[in-house]
């Protein structure tokens, strides 16, 4: 793999961190309690640790000297390689923990199989990640149970919340030319195996918390491929504001 | 980049006992077990750090904390950030868990008791003003990435409580 492919496989991975840490991050002062708001702020924070310990890695493999912050904030819309999923809207409540519980459970999968990659910075990131996304899964997930099978104005608007993110479930197990090529090296994550787990998971869940999962849905993608939904320009135009208006600006 | 053990060269202790974690400031970096290596080579004093949490903060105050604690006794240090092996609570000194108990947050349990009192399952988490263990689970996350939020029914104050992260 050269610098550059293993670039944009650690950008393939970064990104849906960064994307989804700016959306919990708008709900900071703005959670519907205060336990919850704590707790949404803190899983951003992980996954920001995380993500700059990606982008500071792709840094040193990029062309012209970038930095971590060239990286996370500096490139335009197309060329961020987020899941559509991660994007999606903080609508309401049941909104934030049906993302992120899908978005968990998937994660957890991946950074437990990205443990063993041949590349020994990203299997040590992965194994600093594991143990911080065991809890944002289980966070979730309890959450997940409680809005399900709480009452019946809270199962609806979670229910409601799982029929409209479903169709972007599909996209995070999409092997692209990067992933295929870091799949062959040892590098990285073969996908597709994650599914039937991914599934298995989920559906026990969902059962508990007495939610259905949507019968043949119209799957969405392109966020990969750089092709985004509607939100993501107002998401990049709150995450870059500061440093395109004051450019190399330092905390 | 694998390192299993600290290297810590005898002379640095001191100096590196002055330096504090800014969050629990009555735990220094050698009670918190996030430094692996500290060695003085040709003058310069070279720094293995490792984070507690990715996304911790303090990871960059304690950099700087380091960097000043040397230069003031005249000595250039470079600090290192290393992510393997991953931190764990184990790391934690005896001495550093009392301390934190004397400071009023609670000790991390075992693996397994630490899931079933986070799960609300359990009461096993001890009071660090009364030492009571009827204590409950408020929030899995806290004031810090580190620590979930408890209340004892006792004494009714509310405490951190130290994850166990292994």
């Amino acid at each position: 793999m050269s610098n550059e492919q293993l670039y944009n496989y650690i950008l393939g991975i970064a990104d849906n961190n960064l994307i989804l840490g700016q959306r919990l991050g708008e709900l900071c002062g703005h959670g519907p309690n205060l336990e919850t708001d704590i707790a949404l702020t803190n899983i951003a924070l992980d996954l920001f640790g995380q993500t700059r310990s990606y982008y500071q890695y792709a840094a040193t493999l990029s062309e012209n000297h970038k930095t971590e912050d060239d990286v996370a904030f500096l490139r335009t819309e197309r060329e961020y390689k987020n899941a559509l999923l991660v994007e999606q809207p903080n609508t309401h409540f049941g909104y934030v923990i049906a993302r992120q519980f899908l978005f968990d459970v998937f994660h957890y999968l991946f950074v437990e199989q990205l443990q063993q990659s041949k590349d020994e910075t990203l299997s040590a990131i992965a194994k600093k990640a594991i143990k911080e996304v065991s809890y944002h899964k289980r966070f979730s997930g309890d959450w997940v149970k409680r809005l399900g099978d709480g009452t019946s104005e809270s199962h609806k608007k979670i229910q409601e919340a799982v029929h409209d993110l479903w169709p972007y479930t599909q996209e995070l197990f999409e092997i692209t030319k990067t992933d295929t090529l870091a799949i062959d090296e040892g590098v990285g994550v073969n996908l597709s195996e994650l599914k039937s787990k991914y599934q298995e998971e989920v559906a026990e869940v969902f059962k508990e918390a007495t939610l259905t999962i949507p019968e043949n849905p119209f799957f969405q993608k392109g966020g990969k491929q750089g092709i985004h939904s509607e939100h993501m320009g107002y998401l990049l135009a709150d995450l870059q504001y500061m440093q395109r208006t004051y450019p190399n600006m330092n905390w | 980049m694998v390192l299993e053990k600290t290297h810590i060269e005898k002379h640095l202790i001191p100096i590196l006992e002055a330096v504090s974690d800014p969050e629990i400031p009555v735990l220094s970096v050698l009670d918190l077990g996030v430094i692996r290596e500290a060695v003085e080579e040709e003058g310069v004093v070279k720094i293995k750090l490792t984070p507690t949490y990715s996304g911790c903060p303090a990871m960059d105050v304690i950099s700087d904390d380091l960097r000043k604690a040397f230069s003031e006794i005249g000595k250039n240090a470079v600090v290192e950030l290393i992510l393997s092996p991953a931190w764990s609570t184990d790391w934690i000194s005896e001495a550093g868990l009392k301390k934190m108990e004397a400071y009023g947050i609670a000790r991390p349990l075992s693996g397994t008791h630490d899931k079933a009192v986070l799960l609300g399952n359990e009461k096993l988490v001890k009071c660090p003003q009364c030492g009571s263990r009827n204590t409950h689970l408020v929030s899995q996350f806290g004031s810090t990435a580190c620590k979930a939020l408890f209340q004892c029914e006792d004494c009714h104050e509310p405490f951190d409580y130290f994850k166990c992260l292994k």
